[in-house]
């Protein structure tokens, strides 16, 4: 692990603007990836995992607003850059996959000139050269015939081949920083572990740090140095892969992984979480958002949340850990 | 490309089979018997028989189809009562006079109402938005012939910036040389700047009294249809990949933005045909709309079949351009060919 992270994320808080009134979606998120690093952001639906991304990339919708904090990144802060310098690290130093391939794709251009538009944009390559810049990353992500394969449409193309695509366009110009949002969400279950292959290999070639959102625990178990486990747009745990599945101290974090099929647990053992993520539109909102779920709640609950590292680099938001 | 013309030419067939069939039946529905009117008022049942078995119309309706496809074939429409003229010849004659007319119109209407709904939705909320909500609002309300009348009311009687609303041409002024009928085309191709002027100015207020109608819906479908790919996911990779926002707004945005006001712009089209002849009218436009009118008051039946006939076989030509503008833009209607 590297001194200095590719990424410091430090107390990101963002709200969204709606008519039923303000959405704290993100508090006092804190997280920090090194170089060649890679760490998973996973939680339920709702828990904030992609406006995390979306606030870094600084692509939020218009009505979200970040309302503090900062993400170091090369030494200057994303979220106080303008978008016009935002837009030139965009796709060269930072750079992000979606889930829906076929959708995230633009469907009535080429792929090959898809990634073409980006090598053009960031990697200073001419028009002339950037089909053959082009096709090679086609190879580089081992998609068969690329030279036939440029002159594709996403729709002639299978979900997988098109995050593949994806894949080629986010890591066309060699970013520092890789975020893949629930990229194999929608593969098989073989296509999605040539994929994380796939972005795991790239991205240790190059020494990427690499955001891996999801929820699928053991997905992130495998692939990931470390997790970071968010729960209604608090971060409530975070360690390295082998510590949070042998140890897991926030009561979210065991519930979750109770309810995680893998080697040990057969299906009818799988317990469902009780309860669902508060609103977050409400003023009240507790300190502690899973404490409406928690059994083991204790009067020190309701006050502000205190953020506690024990061990190596293993980090708890909670007051009665297990 | 070639495969994809003809076999949107084989869909346009059963259409124009159709068309010939409701432009005959349409003769032989209207009220009154042609023979009567074709031999005069005066004329005896034994003149009007006479007329009858020469138009042949004593004939079955099956053996009157043929002939009418016959004619057709020939290219005769029958002639005129009230002018004697063959109907054919007429509608090639006035056609340009309607087609300059609605085609200046479209491109004024498509120059402003496509940067008004792009802009008005890149800028979503901001004044140009709510410009564009007034503009769609006053072009749908306002009926063409209305429009028609205020401006011509407005520019010509009050203000007198524009010539009088009688034709294509100052009455002093004589026609270019007949090389595509369209008198702008014609006047800049001889190289006739005051015909061209003269003209410009005739055009000016019947062409803009349509534009205005036919922005609306135009504009609308734009700027909808740039909300909803402004808000895709494919313009988020976009942008997610730093590209450039000219790039995202219309090599990504607007490129797939354009199918929906491609529809549009077809409809808006066939709007345009009908809305001809009300505009002709007030206008004094000696196009195929003012024609028919005319025909249609003096129950002379010819030249409203022609001028059916005439519109019917341009919405399909239309129709087929259409699909094949699509082609053109989406790959993905290529294939399905």
């Amino acid at each position: 692990m590297s001194a200095i992270p590719a990424l410091a994320v430090d107390n990101l808080s963002v709200e969204f603007r709606t008519r039923s009134g303000i959405v704290k979606v993100l508090e006092h998120v804190s997280f920090s990836v090194g170089k060649g690093e890679t760490i998973a952001l996973v939680g339920e639906s709702g828990s904030g995992k992609s406006v995390t991304a979306f606030a870094v990339m600084g692509i939020l919708d218009a009505a979200g607003k970040v309302t503090s904090g900062t993400a170091m990144f090369g030494g200057s802060d994303l979220l106080k850059q303008s978008e016009r310098d935002l837009a030139e690290l965009r796709g060269r130093e930072l750079s992000m996959i979606f889930q829906n391939p076929r959708t995230a794709l633009n469907p009535i251009r080429r792929v090959g000139q898809q990634i073409a538009d980006v090598l053009v944009r960031h990697g200073g390559a001419t028009r002339a050269d950037a089909p053959k810049l082009a096709i090679e990353m086609l190879k580089k992500v081992r998609i068969p015939d690329p030279e036939r394969r440029a002159e594709a449409y996403p729709f002639e193309m299978s979900g997988g081949m098109c995050q593949r695509i994806m894949i080629a366009i986010a890591l066309a110009c060699r970013p520092a920083l890789l975020i893949a949002d629930e990229p194999t969400t929608g593969l098989d279950v073989t296509t999605q572990a040539v994929i994380m292959d796939l972005i795991g290999e790239l991205g240790r070639d190059s020494g990427m740090a690499t955001i891996f959102i999801t929820h699928d625990l053991a997905l992130a178990a495998e692939y990931c140095d470390r997790i970071v486990v968010m729960h209604a747009g608090h971060i409530v745990e975070s360690a390295p892969s082998q510590t949070l599945f042998a140890d897991p101290r926030h009561p979210y974090t065991a519930k979750l992984l109770a309810a995680t099929p893998g080697e040990t647990a057969s299906l009818a053992e799988l317990v469902s979480i009780p309860g669902n993520l508060p609103d977050l539109r409400r003023e009240d909102l507790p300190a502690c958002r899973y404490s409406g779920r928690c059994e083991r709640l204790v009067g020190r609950c309701a006050e502000p949340l205190p953020h506690q590292t024990i061990g190596d680099r293993h980090g708890i938001a909670c007051w009665n850990p297990l | 490309m070639l495969k994809l013309l003809l076999s949107r030419l084989a869909t346009a067939v059963p259409s124009v089979v159709g068309v010939l069939i409701v432009t005959f039946m349409l003769t032989r529905l209207l009220p009154g018997d042609p023979a009567a009117y074709f031999a005069g008022l005066a004329a005896s049942p034994q003149a009007i028989a006479e007329v009858r078995t020469k138009l042949g119309l004593d004939k079955s309706l099956p053996e009157q189809f043929v002939a009418y496809i016959v004619d057709l074939a020939h290219g005769n429409l029958g002639n005129s009562l009230s002018t004697g003229q063959p109907v054919a010849a007429e509608i090639v004659n006035r056609l340009p006079a309607s087609a300059e007319l609605t085609l200046v119109a479209l491109f004024v209407a498509v120059a402003i109402a496509i940067p008004l709904g792009v802009l008005a939705a890149v800028k979503q909320g901001t004044w140009i938005d709510h410009l564009c909500r007034v503009v769609t609002t006053a072009g749908v309300s306002l009926p063409v012939f209305f429009t028609g009348l205020l401006l011509a009311y407005v520019f010509y009687y009050l203000l007198q910036i524009a010539p009088a609303p009688t034709g294509r041409l100052d009455v002093f002024i004589s026609a270019p040389p007949d090389i595509t009928g369209f008198y702008l085309v014609d006047s800049l191709l001889t190289g006739n700047a005051e015909t061209f002027w003269s003209a410009l100015k005739q055009l000016a207020l019947p062409a803009i009294s349509m534009a205005i109608f036919s922005l609306a819906p135009l504009a609308r479908m734009t700027r909808g249809s740039m909300l909803a790919v402004l808000g895709s996911d494919f313009v988020r990779t976009a942008r997610a990949s730093g590209l450039s926002s000219r790039t995202v707004i219309f090599t990504y945005a607007f490129r797939n933005a354009v199918l929906p006001v491609i529809t549009t712009l077809g409809m808006v089209f066939s709007f345009l045909l009908g809305a001809n002849v009300l505009v002709e009218t007030v206008f004094a436009w000696p196009g195929i709309g003012l024609y028919a009118v005319n025909a249609l008051i003096t129950s002379d039946y010819a030249p409203v079949q022609g001028f059916v006939l005439t519109m019917a076989v341009l919405y399909v030509v239309l129709n087929l351009i259409i699909d094949l503008l699509y082609g053109l833009v989406d790959p993905r209607v290529r294939l399905d060919a």
